[in-house]
């Protein structure tokens, strides 16, 4: 296999193994398993922003007939504070227990405060009617710096702002300060030319995964427990639920339902302790499917934000400074994802000097929690932003500005690594020679460049290759397939066997299947999933190559192994007709058992991903109305395994932030109450808002991974709000620093800037 | 409360159940009669993840009531493939790598096949705004645009 490619099925686009399931409905997700006496349940949950729970009556409600079970905070273990890294981000397990049923306080509207079971939906929904909760309401707080105030209500007493010597005496809603610096960043102003200071906000929005959580759990008598639930780590479903439930690991089979979108958002667990409890209390199964109000008012979302930059730079576009200061609403626990955000930001460019603040704040709403890039898309929505302002203000072309400031290899990064084998310059060489950056545009049409950066990651994946009686292959990993890996799992194998794709099967196991895996997030399965099944193929042909040995009585270092079958490796090894795959299959009782390998790893070494978008608008000046006209999205992606789902990560990634940029916005009322949890009202991209997404996929391979991929999946969401704002000012010399940039806000930053004259001639 | 007894057609076949009056097309299909292709994802008719044809027309089966089906014709993701063969529409949902999550398919598909049913040659606006209704969180719909209108071109017989 040669370092520029020369792959056989690496590169292809076969038909996913999966795909066949999903376009004709026999594939089940959360909701769509049953089990014989199966309950229903349903969560109570809180009408308050804030308030202490006085009293909770559930008999009521446990008289109604058909009504099973009821559990409360008091059914719960005590959890301790302890932080736990299992999938995408370290969660504190006491939180996250209470974040699953409140204890003492409701922190945000929509917090669970009790549930039920039952023997139909309808006779659960009833009973929670029955529950009767006496809330004593406290004042609350929704915004990042209303919440920083010295007189805020305070969310947790027992949280004193981590990050400041010496600790603080008086608890904060300020959970945590972080900071990184790079050189003398006054020196650095001092010598710029040119200084602009900006403030940029943006609103949460929702992973918006059209599936609701849900799960089905049952608990036998002897505490042996099977979970089936939709998730973005198996592992991580059954390592939560033991610790908040106090179950022993060893009496959790936690099964991977197909997975309707997740973005980070599937990262944790709401339902499963819940239906645990239920199902523990009832004796019988029991199956707990959210609505879509449920998802918006207690799941996710990322954080809304405040954002300030100030950016230095000389006439001649190099910038000397940047500081930035980033303050993340993260909910009602702590946890935002500021810090990746104070990284990734400034990760695009070669600061000669720079400083990022971020705060990570408290407030009344719910708990954020990952979502795609978590942290990124904010953060460099203002740097984007504001190095597209800088540009304007120097006269010099969006797109050569980042040209002489972006990083390269050998640059040092803010947050400590210096850069190798990475693809920002080649990203921008694309976006250079693509036809797009030279199509005319209309009037009120505008062009916008961004580019954006994510880690990727690595981490802790199992895999098993098992060569089967016919030869056929099947490989079991242990992250749950999202959108495709399963496809790329097997095309790995194949091509490291030599084999085709189609006899390649590739399983995604139950946590008793496989060996312990990290969730599916970071954009990490297909290089560390895919390190995992690879090195699993390769060691079945190590085997292979010891049967071949075998069979023809001779040493297996006289044995190699290549398009899918041994051969003698030279004269002096024998003249042995070719045995494949299936041959040695046939034999493998006679040469020594059956043929498989597992592999654990923690894959270390993933590659950098950097983007560079460029986005064309048209704005409507009766109605405010932006509308997407052209959308190029260029990505170093290391290698594409299954090039047609890289696009497609691609392409979702840039709808995603479209919606963020334009329209998805969470509206809370003055009771701190969600007025639009549902999809007429939270509006995401539908398919008359886009076009179509031309992709350019760049390929700088990462030598740390076998076929030299990065992971794609996060990176595209970071660039599109920059994008098209930057394509807005473009079009209409207005910028817009406040997310999402919806028809009545374009309006009225039209209205205000239209000259009288134009203005009275509108009218 | 009683249920009502309900004769209907799905997917070619004749079939009776018994439903609560509340009891939504959508709850039905996957809690009485065991065809969970049909996905919920909202409740409210703004995601189309449940799109089932009933007499030739599309609509959101959880905006519908099981008694609503009786003496009616439906159509839900299980009976879109001819035995063995897949529909154009599933077909070229596959080779265009359509779907990610494939949460949304089973509606987007219903409602292509819906699209296709009336007009062979849809232009792309057309189909956008045919499918406005179907929410897709995870592709940007770019590739399930291009596998509906290659699969019109199948079905007028000018692609394979």
């Amino acid at each position: 296999m040669a370092a520029d490619g020369g792959f056989k099925v690496v590169g292809t686009r076969p038909i996913r193994p999966d795909g066949v399931d999903k376009v004709t409905g026999r594939a089940n997700f959360g909701a769509d398993m049953q089990m014989p006496g199966m309950l229903w349940g349903k969560i109570k949950r809180s009408p308050h922003a804030h308030a202490r729970i006085v009293s909770i009556n559930t008999d009521k409600a446990m008289a109604l007939p058909g009504v099973r079970a009821v559990v409360t905070r008091a059914d719960f273990p005590d959890v301790p504070k302890e932080r736990a890294f299992i999938g995408a981000a370290p969660h504190n397990l006491r939180d996250l227990s209470r974040n699953c049923m409140a204890a003492g306080k409701v922190l945000y509207e929509g917090h669970a405060v009790a549930a039920v079971a039952a023997t139909t939906p309808a006779i659960a929904e009833q009973a929670l009617d029955l529950i009767e909760v006496a809330y004593e309401v406290l004042p609350h707080v929704m915004d990042v710096e209303a919440a920083m105030a010295s007189d805020a209500p305070v969310l947790h007493d027992d949280i004193f702002t981590a990050g400041i010597e010496p600790k603080p005496d008086k608890p904060s809603n300020i959970a945590k300060l972080v900071r990184f610096a790079k050189g003398d960043v006054e020196a650095g102003f001092a010598e710029a030319d040119l200084v602009i200071e900006r403030r940029y906000t943006t609103k949460p929005v929702h992973q918006a995964y059209i599936e609701p959580h849900a799960c089905l759990v049952s608990v036998a008598p002897d505490g042996q427990t099977t979970i089936w639930s939709s998730s973005q780590g198996q592992f991580m479903v059954r390592a939560y639920t033991s610790r908040i439930c106090g179950a022993d690991i060893a009496n959790i089979r936690a099964i991977p339902a197909e997975i309707g979108g997740g973005f980070g958002g599937k990262t944790i667990i709401y339902l499963e302790p819940v239906a645990y409890m239920l199902s523990k209390k009832s004796g019988r199964p029991v199956k707990i499917v959210m609505s879509r109000e449920d998802v918006f008012r207690a799941t996710g979302p990322t954080s809304g934000a405040v954002v300030e930059v100030k950016l230095g730079a000389k006439r001649d576009g190099r910038v000397s400074a940047i500081r930035t200061v980033l303050k993340y609403q993260s909910g009602a626990f702590p946890g935002s994802p500021v810090q990746q955000g104070c990284i990734c930001a400034l990760a695009v460019y070669d600061w000669p000097t720079a400083e990022t603040v971020g705060y990570d704040v408290l407030c009344n709403r719910p708990k954020v929690a990952a979502y795609r890039a978590p942290g990124a898309p904010i953060g460099s929505f203002a740097v984007e932003s504001c190095m597209d302002e800088m540009a304007r203000e120097l006269k010099i072309d969006p797109l050569k500005l980042r040209e002489i400031n972006g990083a390269r290899d050998g640059t040092k990064a803010t947050h400590g690594p210096t850069w190798v084998n990475i693809g920002y310059q080649k990203t921008l060489e694309a976006a250079r020679a693509h036809a797009h950056l030279r199509a005319p545009l209309g009037p009120n049409q505008g062009r916008g460049i961004a580019s954006g950066y994510w880690h990727n990651a690595g981490g802790e994946s199992s895999a098993a290759c098992h060569v089967n009686e016919d030869g056929t292959v099947t490989v079991t990993e242990g992250h749950p397939d999202i959108g495709g890996s399963r496809a790329s799992m097997a095309i790995m194998v194949a091509e490291t066997l030599g084999v085709p794709f189609e006899t390649v099967r590739p399983v995604v196991g139950d946590t008793t299947a496989i060996g312990f895996s990290a969730s599916t997030g970071g954009s990490r399965v297909t290089f560390a999933g895919g390190m995992a099944v690879t090195r699993s193929a390769e060691k079945v042909i190590e085997e292979l190559k010891k049967r071949a040995a075998v069979t023809w009585d001779i040493s297996p270092e006289a044995v190699e192994w290549r398009d899918g079958k041994a051969y003698p490796a030279g004269a002096n090894a024998g003249s042995f007709e070719p045995l494949s795959l299936a041959d040695i299959a046939a034999r493998a009782a006679r040469t020594g058992g059956p043929i498989s390998a597992e592999v654990q790893i923690n894959a270390q070494g993933q590659g950098p991903g950097f983007a560079t978008h460029i986005c064309d608008v048209e704005v409507d000046r009766e109605t405010g109305h932006v509308k997407i006209l052209r959308y190029t999205a260029i990505q170093d992606v290391g290698r594409a395994i299954h090039p047609s789902y890289v696009e497609g990560q691609m392409q979702g990634g840039v709808a995603q932030g479209v919606g963020w940029a334009l329209s998805e916005e969470y509206i809370y009322d003055q009771d701190g109450r969600l007025e639009n949890p549902g999809f007429l009202d939270y509006r995401v991209p539908v398919a008359s808002d886009m076009p179509m997404i031309d992709t350019v996929i760049v390929e700088v391979p990462n030598p740390r991974h076998p076929f030299g991929a990065r992971g794609c999946g996060e990176v595209p969401i970071v660039p599109p709000m920059a994008a098209v704002a930057n394509a807005i000012e473009d079009a209409i010399g207005i910028r817009l620093r406040d997310l999402p940039m919806s028809p009545p806000k374009v309006l009225a930053a039209l209205d205000a800037e239209a000259p009288a004259p134009l203005r009275a001639a509108a009218e | 409360m009683a249920k009502h007894h309900v004769s209907t057609t799905i997917n070619g076949e004749p079939v009776e159940y018994l439903c609560e009056p509340q009891q939504t097309m959508l709850d039905v299909l996957r809690d009485e009669l065991n065809l969970t292709g049909s996905k919920e994802g909202c409740s409210s008719g703004d995601c189309g993840a449940c799109t089932i044809i009933c007499d030739g027309k599309i609509v959101c089966s959880c905006l519908m009531l099981g008694v609503e089906a009786e003496g009616r014709t439906i159509t839900t993701i299980e009976g879109v493939a001819q035995g063995e063969k897949l529909h154009p529409v599933q077909q070229k949902f596959l080779e265009h790598a359509a779907l990610q999550c494939g949460f949304c398919t089973p509606g987007l598909i219903v409602a292509a096949k819906a699209l296709l049913d009336e007009n062979l040659n849809p232009t792309e606006e057309e189909t956008r705004y045919w499918l406005a209704g179907n929410l897709c969180r995870c592709t940007g719909y770019d590739k399930i645009i291009r596998a509906v209108l290659d699969a019109a071109a199948v079905m007028r017989g000018e692609a394979r």
